[in-house]
């Protein structure tokens, strides 16, 4: 392994972890989702076929 | 009564969905072969310069184009341009996407088997006993050297698991979307990655395993794959660039066909910028962090340069792999998890190709979901039959997967940024991707979806062309050949029936579609169609 692998490997690999993270960071911190009832699919299992 | 509406349960749910959608077998499989093949310093520049430029302008474009069609009332991507365009030819557009996911189903459900039937076969141990051939057994396993023979039922035959995993799928999605799709990517999502992190571990940790090979280490193996090589060369190879840029497109899934209907069971203000970038960056955590740190190294440390060196996603997977695991310590476990997490990767991406279909199938024709599961299952039945019975060489399966599974996802990628950009215009693009989002898109991506994106795509489509079809080597004047690939020669005299009678399903299937989609606008014609301004 060289050092140009080793900058390679470690900018490649944390671009994409820090990119993840950053973006689980602001889900989390985001304002809470709004629930609608309006949306929930029925839970009965004979109205499976209603979908 | 009002029709119950499908949607998500949770943000978390439809990132991890479009997340499993994207994540397969060539993000563990695929993506190191091509790094390591090319060098890993100028393709991951290629890579990464492509991921701004068209995997995630396209992402934002598709999860946008999805929420918007699915307010508007459609699910499926012919029904989505049908209501954005508002031309007689839009719905026609979507054509495309509606035969994608569901040819590509055909063989990858097969593929699929193979990933559960290695795991069983990885558990059970009979891939890392002693003397075990594993290039005779996936021919044995997969019927690659004879038409007719895949179609067994024992534990050492893929028949068996090709049923369970046809079943399963079709078990999940006549579920729906919160009970089926959601749920399964919830929990198979997590396991995936933690299966991961354990193997990751082990090959980090693997050291010189073999003291007589010094040569053969850990350190070395992800030298093989991360050193950079002489970049400026790699930097101006046009076959890298179209790797590269390939690698990315196909890899996120964007414009499959699949990410549009799952966006399209989004609520009006539920957010996409966030949560597209977050379901872009979980797949590219998954193959770059994760598989750009497994699978060569770990092939490297035991089989050296030579096992690994051109070697494609199935062979790097099911042969290399399963060399590598049976001289590794404990190779029994992290073979079975590594099948296990290969099969989960499988399946969650199998599940979103048939959500397209069920989606357009639907509404289309106005059936109910267990007639719309019934038909999607005998047509794609008919087509899986086909690739597993013609399994000599995988041509069934490669020609379609060529075809359907690479060109018309090229087209249907090019259509989609177009509509975005210039149809419904990156203007109002845009304002409706920040409605309800929780980031917002920087300005310089205006210009790259508009302009950018397409000539981008349409560039490496047409290298793409040149190389894969008219075989030409890139090199001008009096070096430059033209070899026309098995994928033209197939299909002349003298070719391949197989090849032939692919394309004919394909001609079939496009037809036969193309068909459905004009019975649809006829039913969808008679509806009062929302326009952008409505609240509905």
């Amino acid at each position: 392994m060289t050092p140009g692998g080793w900058i390679n490997l470690i900018l490649s690999v944390g671009f994409v972890t820090g990119l993840l993270s950053w973006c689980l960071w602001r889900m989390l911190t985001c304002a809470p989702e709004s629930k609608s009832l309006a949306h929930v699919e029925p839970v009965e299992k004979d109205e499976a076929d209603e979908r | 009564m009002a029709r119950p509406i499908e949607a998500w349960t949770s943000r978390a749910g439809v990132i991890l969905a479009v997340a499993g959608s994207a994540v397969g077998l060539g993000n563990f499989l695929r993506f190191p072969g091509l790094a390591a093949q090319y060098g890993g310093g100028a393709f991951m520049i290629a890579y990464f310069v492509s991921l701004l430029i068209i995997g995630i302008p396209i992402c934002w474009s598709e999860w946008t184009l999805g929420r918007l069609g699915g307010r508007l009332g459609f699910h499926s991507t012919p029904g989505i341009y049908h209501v954005l365009i508002r031309r007689p030819w839009g719905k026609y557009l979507g054509v495309i996407g509606f035969v994608v996911p569901v040819m590509i189903y055909m063989y990858y459900v097969y593929v699929e088997a193979w990933c559960l039937g290695y795991a069983l076969n990885a558990i059970n141990g009979e891939l890392t006993k002693p003397g075990v051939n594993v290039g005779e057994f996936f021919a044995r396993f997969t019927g690659l050297n004879e038409d007719g023979v895949a179609i067994q039922f024992g534990l050492r035959d893929v028949g068996l698991f090709v049923l369970i995993a046809f079943v399963l799928n079709f078990f999940f999605i006549y579920r729906g979307i919160s009970r089926g799709i959601e749920k399964v990517c919830v929990y198979a999502m997590p396991a995936l990655i933690g299966i991961a992190l354990i193997i990751l571990v082990r090959v980090l940790t693997l050291g010189t395993p073999d003291a007589s090979k010094p040569e053969q280490s850990l350190v070395n193996g992800l030298g093989y794959m991360w050193n950079p090589g002489d970049v400026r060369a790699g930097l101006l190879n046009p076959q890298l660039w179209l790797a590269a840029a390939g690698q990315i497109f196909f890899s996120l899934s964007v414009g499959f066909g699949v990410i549009i209907t799952y966006a399209s069971y989004l609520r009006k203000n539920d957010d996409v910028v966030l949560s597209g970038l977050t379901a872009t960056a979980a797949n590219e955590f998954c193959e770059v962090g994760l598989g750009g740190l497994i699978t060569v190294p770990a092939a490297f440390v035991f089989l050296g340069a030579a096992g690994v060196a051109g070697q494609g996603t199935f062979g790097l997977g099911f042969n290399v792999l399963p060399e590598v695991f049976a001289r590794m310590p404990g190779g029994q476990l992290f073979a079975s998890a590594f099948f296990i997490l290969l099969f989960l990767a499988a399946i969650t991406s199998s599940l979103s190709m048939l959500q397209p279909g069920i989606a357009f199938l639907e509404e289309g024709l106005g059936i109910q979901r267990k007639a719309s599961v019934a038909l999607l299952g005998f047509i794609t039945a008919i087509g899986a039959l086909f690739v597993w019975y013609f399994s000599k060489d995988l041509k069934a399966l490669d020609t379609i997967d060529f075809w359907v599974g690479t060109v018309l996802i090229f087209v249907q990628g090019t259509i989609l940024v177009i509509v975005f950009g210039w149809i419904l215009g990156v203007d109002r693009g845009i304002a409706e991707a920040h409605r309800g989002s929780l980031l917002r898109i920087p300005d310089i991506f205006k210009p790259v979806i508009k302009y950018v994106s397409p000539v981008f795509l349409l560039g490496i489509f047409v290298m793409f062309l040149l190389q894969k079809i008219l075989g030409w080597n890139f090199q001008l004047g009096a070096e430059a050949d033209f070899s026309p690939t098995a994928y033209v020669m197939d299909l002349l005299p003298g070719g391949s029936n197989v090849a032939r009678a692919s394309l004919l399903l394909i001609g079939l299937m496009l037809i036969f579609s193309v068909v459905l989609i004009n019975v649809s606008g006829k039913r969808w014609a008679q509806r009062k169609l929302l326009t952008w301004e409505d609240e509905p």
